[in-house]
């Protein structure tokens, strides 16, 4: 059985790296990969970075998408324009606590639209209660 | 005779001329607004895409652009590798079959970078990006019916300096707010070189758009 994949975009390897490590530690059956910084590992987004994390998690379930700012959606954008899959979707949600509701959701073998949905709706909550 | 491939190849060697010369400049406008990148990112973009076009022979106008787009997406780490990236594409995709380009296949040309930059920055005129420099030039050359130089470059200097008082509602320069206002914004800057570029190479190789 597969779950959905997911790809942590960030302006920082590091960042992206750092939320792999925190999801996966909590999380072991879900496909994550971190797509951060630039092809020389500056501070950035790469676009084959990104579309080569997207193969890698890749499965029929899809693949979900979180990023940091504004410039890592264009690439993240792109990366899903070429990968011409239509089973991979970018969420509008923060990067840490959206991606660890994704994994968790992906984790209970949710379908793509059903994470989405979980990560965007982490806006919404007071991390207070 | 209109642009064909070599007048192409000149403008992007004198586009990175300008960029690579004005680098430092760059980077203290985007110090000032934004991450602090923007020179840096733009001059090895430029950089590679020389290197990249020197390798080949290119047949058409819009190879030579398609390369020196790909080039920018994958070498420009910033918001300014997929924005011009795709302005470049979709010229190319725009000139595509053409061995030379007249007034009226530049002005559509510009007309599709421009929606694709659209596309891609999700944004509008005034939120001081580089949307505003070329959305007053592709009504610029929408407006007039052949290429005149220095009316083009002067359209395009004027419409970097007006993002100067703009208040930034895109990109990094949107999180300082008011304080976005003074500096004239870092991707229209680039964005005027590139376009004094062309419209220099058009004068000194006296081509006819």
């Amino acid at each position: 059985m597969s779950n959905v994949g997911i790809v942590f975009v960030s302006h920082s390897e590091q960042i992206a790296l750092g939320l792999k490590e925190l999801t996966t530690q909590a999380i072991q059956n879900v496909s994550i990969e971190a797509a951060g910084g630039t092809d020389d590992g500056e501070i950035g987004t790469n676009l084959e970075k990104i579309i080569q994390a997207i193969e890698t998690v890749y499965s029929d379930k899809g693949v979900l998408i979180l990023f940091d700012l504004g410039s890592a959606l264009m690439n993240a954008e792109m990366a899903l324009e070429l990968s011409g899959r239509d089973n991979i979707l970018i969420a509008d949600a923060p990067l840490i606590e959206g991606g660890y509701v994704a994994a968790v959701e992906s984790s209970m073998g949710k379908s793509l639209q059903e994470v989405l949905e979980a990560a965007e709706q982490v806006r919404e909550q007071p991390k207070r209660g | 005779m209109g642009l064909t491939t070599k007048h192409i190849q000149l403008w992007l060697q004198k586009t990175n001329e300008k960029i690579q010369e004005n680098k430092t400049y760059l980077t203290e406008l985007d110090q000032a607004i934004g991450d602090g990148d923007h020179g840096i990112n733009m001059a090895r973009g430029f950089e590679e895409a020389i290197k990249k076009t020197a390798e080949s022979d290119y047949e058409s106008p819009s190879d030579l652009l398609k390369d020196w787009a790909m080039t920018l997406i994958s070498k420009v780490g910033g918001a300014s590798g997929p924005l011009f990236g795709t302005a470049i594409l979709k010229m190319s995709m725009s000139v595509k079959g053409k061995a030379e380009i007249n007034y009226a296949e530049l002005t559509t040309a510009f007309e599709e970078a421009l929606a694709g930059i659209l596309q891609r920055g999700h944004a509008a005129e005034n939120q001081k990006t580089l949307v505003d420099v070329w959305s007053p030039i592709v009504r610029f050359l929408q407006e007039n019916t052949a290429f005149d130089s220095a009316a083009f470059t002067n359209q395009a200097k004027e419409a970097m300096e007006q993002t100067k008082d703009m208040q930034a509602e895109k990109g990094r320069a949107a999180y300082l707010k008011e304080r976005s206002i003074g500096h004239i914004d870092p991707g229209s800057a680039s964005s005027f070189y590139l376009l004094q570029s062309l419209s220099e190479v058009i004068e000194k190789e006296g081509v006819t758009v």
